[in-house]
């Protein structure tokens, strides 16, 4: 495969260098849960449930605030360092979310299970989070989306690699910001420097070198993105079903 | 500490009592203690935000291995050690040896790890390195090859954590980059038959073999001498610790404690970006922030390649 594209040349899956992937969202899967999504970028699944807040002991109890407990689930394979890095990334980036100082002396736990990696895992994995921690009513104080971006060796950026994109490109991004602020709680961050709220980076990891030039590229594309997926995220949560599909994003 | 001093008597606290005045304070409301410092653009320790500690690299530490160094940077103190070992290369990439990352942290370097099972901290660091020394062009594992397809040089990187006391991972990186410049490859004997014999630089003593049978006819084997790598440019990484307005560089073990979250970024002297890590936090970063953080790098890059030269030359004079 191609480890270039020219800026106006489709990719591999036919999708031009700013399309995602159709997107799918399905919360309430899981009965014994006390929330479940399951987060579908096409190929890349990924399922989170909640379980919470409920007893914990020993030291992992604290006595100001909850204590979120991230499970990473393969979908074949033993655990490596890999998978125990995303866990600390994900706790992390919803510790910025969940309002964990109201449910002291508990825990909450939420558990992913890889369906299927078809690139963009993570970023997946952060949206189902988010899908699932609403469903499961814990308090939050806004939403996050998570995105994806790759940059090919020429140095064009493209949204929401597959998986062979991510391994022939020169390098990849994942991006959290803030969900559009609409109706959540006051005390909210008051624009900074310029830059309304949602443009804020929560979380970023990235793979393989990159230009510094090429990086606020992917930061551009990437807030872009993140309205679209904010949007298709806050309608499903809102949509009277459960399940909500939006194609072609 | 003579900084401490100097805080203090401009505080106004100048006697023993009120002294111990300030060591409750910093128990009780840590926070709000570095915040009084920040305030006043000065860290608890008497640097300015945006610099670094104090960073030190010795070369060759244990003899033991191929290639070695001990780091310091302000309190943590990491210890790598390289070790080569003969391997077949994998079918896919038959031209490349292997690099094998290995970070530890043993109960020694902090009151917070325990035996047992690995610290979450140790495997995030661990992926982070072995991440950051795919990405950069520092070692080309093509140079790690013997004969294409039979036989490769794996080096296994290891790296102690000693004391952590902050920004595990600047030096931890600094660490691997700076075994690996003091990493020399011994000489080889290759035979008819591909085997390869490791000559000793001592001589003819600790003589390892790939296969239990021994080199009879010196005369018929091909030789490699002992040969350092070409390394490309190196990476280097400087962790801010971002707190309301404030980018506090390199943060210390109690800096992390309090103010949570950090900023990661590793540059090369080609100025190309290697990573960016956010792993989330409370707080969110603006392109002005990443920016500046960015450019805090590119400052502390210069110093730690000077750094470099400096411990080379200090390890060639030797």
């Amino acid at each position: 495969m191609a480890n270039s594209l020219k800026p106006d040349e489709a990719r591999i899956d036919g999708r031009t260098a700013n399309q995602l992937r159709p997107l799918l969202c399905t919360r309430g899967l899981l009965e014994r849960a006390h929330g479940s999504a399951r987060w579908q970028q096409e190929n890349t699944i990924v399922m989170a449930a909640v379980y919470g807040p409920k007893n914990v002991s020993g030291k992992r109890e604290n006595s100001e605030r909850a204590t979120v407990e991230i499970i990473w689930k393969m979908k074949s394979g033993l655990p490596g360092n890999a998978e125990k890095e995303a866990e600390v990334i994900i706790r992390r980036t919803l510790d910025y979310i969940v309002l964990s100082a109201m449910h002291p002396n508990t825990g909450i736990s939420i558990i992913f299970q890889v369906v299927h990696d078809d690139g963009a895992v993570l970023a997946c994995a952060i949206n189902a989070a988010c899908a699932a921690l609403v469903d499961a009513g814990i308090p939050l104080n806004g939403l996050i989306v998570a995105v994806s971006c790759a940059v090919t060796t020429n140095g064009v950026v493209v949204l929401d690699p597959t998986k062979a994109e991510e391994k022939n490109f020169r390098a990849h991004v994942c991006l959290v910001f803030p969900n559009r602020p609409k109706s959540t709680v006051a005390g909210l961050p008051p624009p900074v420097a310029g830059e309304p709220a949602e443009h804020g980076i929560i979380t970023c990891l990235t793979r393989g070198a990159m230009s510094v030039d090429e990086y606020m590229t992917c930061l551009e594309r990437g807030r872009a993105a993140s309205v679209k997926i904010s949007n298709f995220s806050r309608t499903s949560l809102e949509h009277c079903q459960r399940g909500y599909e939006m194609l072609n994003a | 500490m003579s900084q401490d001093e100097g805080i203090e008597s401009a505080t106004g606290a100048k006697d023993v009592a009120s002294s111990m005045e300030v060591e409750a304070f910093r128990r009780l409301f840590p926070v709000q203690y570095i915040e009084r410092y920040l305030d006043a653009s000065v860290r608890p320790d008497g640097r300015p935000l945006g610099r670094a500690r104090p960073t030190d690299v010795v070369l060759g530490q244990v003899p033991t291995t191929d290639g070695s160094a001990l780091v310091k940077l302000g309190n943590t103190t990491m210890l790598a050690g390289v070790k080569l070992e003969l391997c077949v290369p994998s079918g896919e990439s038959p031209d490349q040896g292997r690099i094998a990352v290995d970070f530890q942290m043993p109960p020694i370097c902090s009151p917070h790890v325990r035996p047992g099972r690995p610290a979450e901290d140790a495997c995030s660091i661990n992926e982070q390195l072995s991440n950051v020394l795919a990405s950069a062009q520092l070692l080309d594992l093509r140079e790690l090859l013997i004969t294409s397809g039979k036989s490769a040089w794996v080096a296994n990187l290891d790296i102690y954590c000693l004391n952590a006391d902050g920004s595990l991972f600047d030096a931890a990186l600094l660490a691997c980059a700076a075994a690996l410049t003091d990493l020399q490859i011994p000489g080889v004997a290759i035979d008819d038959d591909g085997k390869v014999q490791i000559v000793s630089p001592s001589g003819d003593q600790d003589q390892h073999m790939l296969d239990a049978e021994k080199v009879s006819d010196e005369s018929k084997s091909r030789r490699i001498d002992k040969r350092r790598l070409t390394l490309g440019p190196v990476p280097v990484a400087l962790t801010c610790m971002l707190h309301k307005k404030h980018i506090l560089a390199d943060p210390t073990a109690e800096e992390e404690t309090y103010l949570q979250t950090t900023v990661t970024v590793a540059m090369d002297s080609s100025d190309k970006l290697i990573s960016l890590y956010k792993p989330g936090g409370l707080i969110v970063a603006t392109t002005s922030t990443i920016m500046d953080c960015i450019a805090l790098t590119r400052i502390r890059l210069k110093e730690v390649n000077r750094i470099l030269i400096e411990a080379a030359q200090v390890k060639a004079g030797d």
